[in-house]
């Protein structure tokens, strides 16, 4: 498969009164024509910042890339002008926001929202406009379409509202759908209805995701491929299986771990202690180390490079080191990581 | 649209009460005031029993509910009283005034949003710059300056020095009412007051438009918009303006109300015969039922700008309309 989109080094930053943030440090990934690629991490990972880059809708103008390369269909777009861009967004390249409730225009109606990005890409008409407006809120599963065209957001349910914005930017068939959390805000029910109505217009439109979550759970459910974010890098990234079933990184661990199982106990929890570093000041060495009760002591004074684990697979911690100790994930992740791994037999076994 | 007739009849239904309470204050008021409707009518050389008998006729010793009802009613049927000074209905001296006060303040608004729109829109949109600079340093000054000092160094350049604009009066004497001489000379009589007024009390649209801006500009939903691949014009035009002018327009009729307070002295300061020049000359000269009417006309101006900005906000913010 070619590949549709290659970031390589990007590094974001936020000029601020105390400094500069570093809210994205060096990442590297791509994403290939209709595959999903999941980036999970902590709150303040930067991921959201890392999906605003590729979209160059960082606040300005305080937020800027720094270095690096964004190369969708081989072109760097970190080299677009504002015009070049306008030209991509919303037909190339689309986002779906966190909340649904903020992310509307409360004084426009949906229909009118939703057919803004027709007519400046396609070129339609008014009436040829609404027409796919129709068919989009039709496909994105909100019913009496042509009543609810009329309607302002305040109008709509919470999920109502993000199925409206998933039809915004599948308004173009874009060739990558950027979902920043997309579920996040919603309720635990709705949040599986938005997610197989991602799972199936992906089906439909063969559009690549980017599917970002600080949830681990909702990643296994949808992702081809995963990158887990820390502090700003990519520390391991590979197939979903890879992440799942053979983590490598103790922060994957953690985020493993920590994710509530049907039949765990407290105790059983592994979460990760304290918090993400500071970003104007990012750590010396391994940004995790502090966290990690793993922790080497080289982690204190050299960054760790990414390790290859296999063909898909990589990790960048030191335990992969070939002078480094085995140390094996805890136990209770890896109860999980064999849960996922019947999980999915089971799965194999129904198809 | 249907919502709409629902909210505004129900919006309508709000000003009874309110019509009620003011009516009420403005009748204690008047009762509290020395003298009541005949002191100033009297022949002085009247015999106090015959004054008396009077009294008892015209209902004066009457209790006050009979009394409020008394003169709410004439009020309503357009009867104030008399004038203790001017030895008139107080509604026939009140009418010109009125007439007159209403143009100063269609030309003061228009004047202050033909200002604050664009100052606003600009000190917003360019955030920071050196042309918002000077658009908020404007702003402060304005803050900063008394109407009515402004007011008086505006006559002293543009009416004395200058000799642009007449310095008193609403309109020249001798021209006949509805040639076209006469209504260029209303205007010119309008314009040194009214934009006197107007870019002391546009400070605060200006600044108010330009914090919505500002605010406006960070919303969620505008990421959405640019996302979407929106034109930067677009993105103001369709998105940030229409949400920033939204507040702008509920913020319309109190801007009547904030009007009321300047005229009163622009007025005076410009020798412009209307309800703020009249208002102060009545208290001057005592002319209790004259006072009494004016503040009951003002409250009146202040509760249906009120209602203007709701039904303005209705009409132009959906949200609003449902509830
Ligand atoms: N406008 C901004 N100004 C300064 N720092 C910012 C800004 N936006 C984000 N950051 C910083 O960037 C980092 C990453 O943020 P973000 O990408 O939003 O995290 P998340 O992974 O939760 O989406 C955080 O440390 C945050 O403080
Ligand atoms: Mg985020």
């Amino acid at each position: 498969m070619s590949k549709l989109l290659e970031v390589k080094d990007l590094r974001v930053s936020f000029k601020t009164y105390s400094g500069e943030v570093q809210a994205v440090r060096g990442i590297d990934f791509d994403l290939k024509k209709g595959e999903t690629l999941a980036i999970v991490g902590e709150s303040g990972s930067g991921k959201s910042v890392t999906t605003k880059a590729i979209t160059k809708l960082l606040p300005e103008p305080q937020g800027y890339i720094k270095t690096g390369e964004i190369l969708f269909e081989g072109q760097d777009i970190t080299k677009y002008s504002n015009k070049q861009m306008q030209k991509l967004r919303g037909r190339d390249i689309s986002t779906v926001f966190q909340d649904p409730m903020t992310s509307l225009n409360p004084t426009m109606k949906v229909g009118k929202q939703i057919a803004e990005g027709l007519i400046k890409h396609r070129k339609m008409s008014k009436a040829q406009a609404r027409e796919k407006t129709i068919e989009l809120l039709e496909l994105v599963g909100i019913p009496q379409a042509e009543k609810r065209l009329n309607q302002f957001p305040h109008q709509f349910s919470g999920g109502m509202r993000q199925r409206a914005v998933v039809a915004i930017a599948l308004a173009c068939n874009p060739k990558i759908l950027i979902a920043d959390e997309p579920t996040t805000a919603l309720d635990v029910t709705i949040q599986a209805q938005i997610l197989e109505l991602m799972k199936d217009i992906q089906r439909e439109m063969d559009s690549a995701i980017i599917f970002i979550t600080h949830d681990l759970g909702v990643v296994a459910n949808v992702a081809d491929r995963v990158a887990v974010m820390y502090a700003g890098k990519i520390v391991e990234v590979g197939t979903a299986d890879d992440i799942f079933y053979n983590p490598k990184h103790p922060y994957t661990w953690g985020l493993l771990g920590s994710m509530p199982t049907l039949d765990s106990d407290e105790e059983e929890l592994f979460a990760i202690p304290g918090s993400p570093p500071d970003m104007l000041n990012p750590p010396e060495g391994d940004a995790f180390a502090p966290r990690n009760r793993f922790a080497l002591e080289i982690d204190t004074q050299m960054e760790p490079p990414m390790f290859q684990v296999s063909d898909t697979h990589y990790a960048a911690t030191w335990l992969l080191h070939e002078y480094a100790p085995k140390i094996e994930p805890p136990e209770s992740v890896q109860r999980r990581m064999q849960g996922f791994a019947s999980m999915d037999d089971g799965k194999d076994g129904e198809a | 649209m249907n919502h709409m007739w629902k909210f505004s009849v129900r919006r309508m239904l709000i000003i009874i009460p309110q019509l009620l309470l003011l009516s009420l204050l403005v009748f204690l008021m008047a009762q509290a005031m020395p003298g009541d409707a005949l002191t100033g009518q009297i022949n002085p050389d009247l015999d106090p029993q015959e004054m008396q008998e009077q009294r008892e006729e015209l209902g004066l010793n009457d209790p006050w509910h009979i009394k409020y009802a008394d003169w709410i009613t004439s009020a309503v049927r357009g009867d104030l009283g008399q004038s203790f000074q001017f030895k008139m209905p107080a509604s026939e001296l009140i009418w010109n005034r009125m007439v007159n006060s209403f143009w100063l303040g269609v030309a003061t608004l228009i004047i202050t949003y033909l200002l604050a729109i664009p100052l606003g829109i600009t000190s917003g949109r360019f955030n920071d710059s050196l042309l918002d600079s000077s658009i908020t340093g404007y702003t402060y000054i304005g803050f900063a300056t008394p109407i009515f000092i402004f007011a008086l160094v505006m006559l002293w350049i543009f009416g004395y020095q200058l000799g642009w604009f007449p310095t008193s009066g609403s309109v020249a004497p001798g021209s006949d009412p509805g040639t076209f001489e006469y209504i260029v000379s209303k205007i010119n009589h309008l314009l040194l007051p009214a934009i006197s007024l107007g870019l002391i009390t546009t400070v605060n649209t200006v600044q108010y438009l330009r914090s919505e801006i500002i605010d406006t500009k960070q919303k969620d939903f505008i990421i959405t918009a640019r996302a979407k691949g929106a034109s930067e014009s677009r993105v103001y035009n369709r998105h940030i303006f229409r949400n920033s002018l939204l507040p702008i327009a509920a913020f319309f009729g109190f801007e009547i109300t904030g009007l009321i307070g300047g005229t009163v002295f622009v007025e005076r300061i410009f020798g412009y015969p209307g309800m703020g020049d009249l208002f102060i000359q009545s208290v001057l000269l005592r002319d209790y039922t004259v006072v009494t009417s004016v503040v009951l006309l003002f409250g009146l101006a202040s509760i249906l700008g009120a209602l203007i900005s709701d039904i303005i906000l209705s009409l132009v913010d959906p949200r609003i309309r449902i509830k």
